[in-house]
């Protein structure tokens, strides 16, 4: 798991490629893409520190995460990830009219940078769930319960989802968009897994 | 379990800072340290009080980033182990606890708890590094290394980053961190081919930063998480003075 979450069998073949090609070169912070980043940080951090709300960031975070643990663990199905999807945007409302974060945006304030996390992983826990339900396979490490075989292994459905799924933003309160990027195999044909 | 905590409270770099008392109560003897933090920080905020400023990441010892004096001892009374492995079971029902930033002139006090360790980063810039060829990774085992040195490397890379033996030395010494870092690197043949000016970069480099010189005293080694070898800094002594041999001899 290590290997491919800290990317050992990846970044030689990527990052350092990438490195080699551009070469070392002055970035510049005159360009318009850093003030509008700025802009839309001060602005979001304001939000945050004037909703003055009565809960912590801290227990927006737990409930998040007991949404996200109950219904899109390793094990999922359509009823669960549909509750899902009712439950994160109502959460998410609450989170922007109750959360309380103390202190300013002037100096160090971690529970300024945690609310700006949990702001995101709001959005983040709720593309999970949409895409684990438009995925009704069994496929990777993750088990749809209701595709299985008979005795009860993971089931995938090459036919439909040979395809990585990349969903694309399209702003804070719309439907991102699918892209399907095809995976094709030339040498190995696809076969169920088994580990008997 | 409850607890009287005094806990270091500094608005900012500029701040004098002092001593606040706090009453943590009902505390699990199962909770970590950082997590009776947690919950204290909690009540603050509830009770419209800015919470306590303190750094942390993985919380089981591999980052670094935790890291506070713990009644008097930089990660506390526990050996070999980091702030976040540390456990309420270690202490007592209605102990008084004292909880200070890591002080030294090189770690300024951003805010409460939380240090500046800006200058360790600096000084892994100016030697940390060895030289790759970009493209595929070569073959694991293409390059024999003397199990020794593999293990002794190992051993060395196991520091973390996070700055008790600087906050235990009465120096403020960070010798035991740079010593780490030569060693892990100059031990492979991968980091030979920068091991000479690796070793008077970063020392340069640490000198300053403003730490202090390495007087033997051992007290880094008794508080590192990782337990890293003193004998890292006399390889290192004895690198750097081959190092500046081989430099003027040029
Ligand atoms: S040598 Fe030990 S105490 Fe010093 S930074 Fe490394 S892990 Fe921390
Ligand atoms: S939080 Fe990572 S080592 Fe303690």
């Amino acid at each position: 798991m290590q290997g491919l979450a800290d990317g050992y069998f990846v970044i030689p073949y990527t990052i350092a490629d990438y490195l080699a090609r551009v070469g070392p070169a002055r970035t510049d912070v005159q360009h318009p893409a850093f003030d509008d980043v700025k802009r839309e940080v001060m602005g979001r951090n304001a939000m945050l520190l004037n909703v003055n709300g009565r809960r912590t960031v801290d227990s927006f975070h737990r409930e998040l995460g007991q949404i996200v643990w109950d219904s899109c663990g390793m094990a999922r199905n359509r009823q669960g990830l549909e509750r899902a999807l009712q439950e994160i945007p109502v959460l998410r409302e609450r989170f922007w009219k109750e959360v309380r974060v103390p202190g300013n945006g002037e100096e160090l304030n971690q529970s300024l940078e945690k609310a700006g996390r949990v702001a995101d992983f709001m959005e983040l826990a709720e593309l999970m769930c949409r895409d684990a339900l438009y995925r009704e396979e069994s496929c990777g490490g993750h088990f749809r319960e209701e595709s299985q075989t008979e005795e009860g292994e993971a089931k995938r459905d090459d036919e439909r989802f040979t395809h990585v799924a990349a969903w694309e933003w399209t702003g804070p309160d719309s439907e991102p968009r699918l892209h399907k990027e095809p995976l094709t195999f030339e040498h190995v044909p696809l076969s169920q897994r088994s580990y008997k | 379990m409850d607890l009287i905590l005094h806990v270091w409270r500094q608005a900012g770099p500029t701040d004098r800072g002092q001593f606040v008392r706090y009453e943590a109560k009902g505390i699990s003897e199962h909770a970590s340290f950082l997590e009776m933090l947690d919950i204290l920080n909690e009540d603050l905020i509830e009770k419209g009080e800015e919470p306590i400023a303190f750094d942390s990441d993985c919380r089981e010892g591999i980052c670094g980033m935790c890291g506070l004096v713990i009644n008097r001892f930089p990660h506390g009374p526990q050996h070999g182990a980091a702030t976040c492995q540390l456990h309420m079971r270690h202490f007592q029902d209605g102990d008084q606890i004292w909880i200070e930033p890591w002080r030294a002139k090189a770690f300024p006090v951003l805010k409460d708890l939380v240090v500046d360790r800006g200058a360790f980063d600096r000084i892994l810039q100016v030697g940390g590094f060895i030289s790759v060829r970009t493209g595929a990774a070569p073959d694991a085992n293409a390059i024999p290394i003397r199990k020794e040195h593999a293990d002794l490397s190992m051993d060395a890379a196991s520091c973390i980053g996070c700055g008790a033996c600087v906050a235990a030395c009465p120096n403020a010494s960070a010798m035991l961190f740079v010593s780490a870092k030569v060693g892990q690197l100059g031990l492979l043949p991968q980091g030979r081919p920068e091991h000479r000016e690796r070793v008077l970069r970063m020392i340069a480099q640490h000198d300053e930063e403003g730490f202090g010189t390495c007087t033997n005293h051992g007290e880094c080694h008794a508080v590192c998480p990782k337990e890293i070898s003193l004998d890292f800094i006399a390889r290192m002594n004895r690198d750097l003075f081959g190092s500046a041999l081989a430099a003027s001899s040029l």
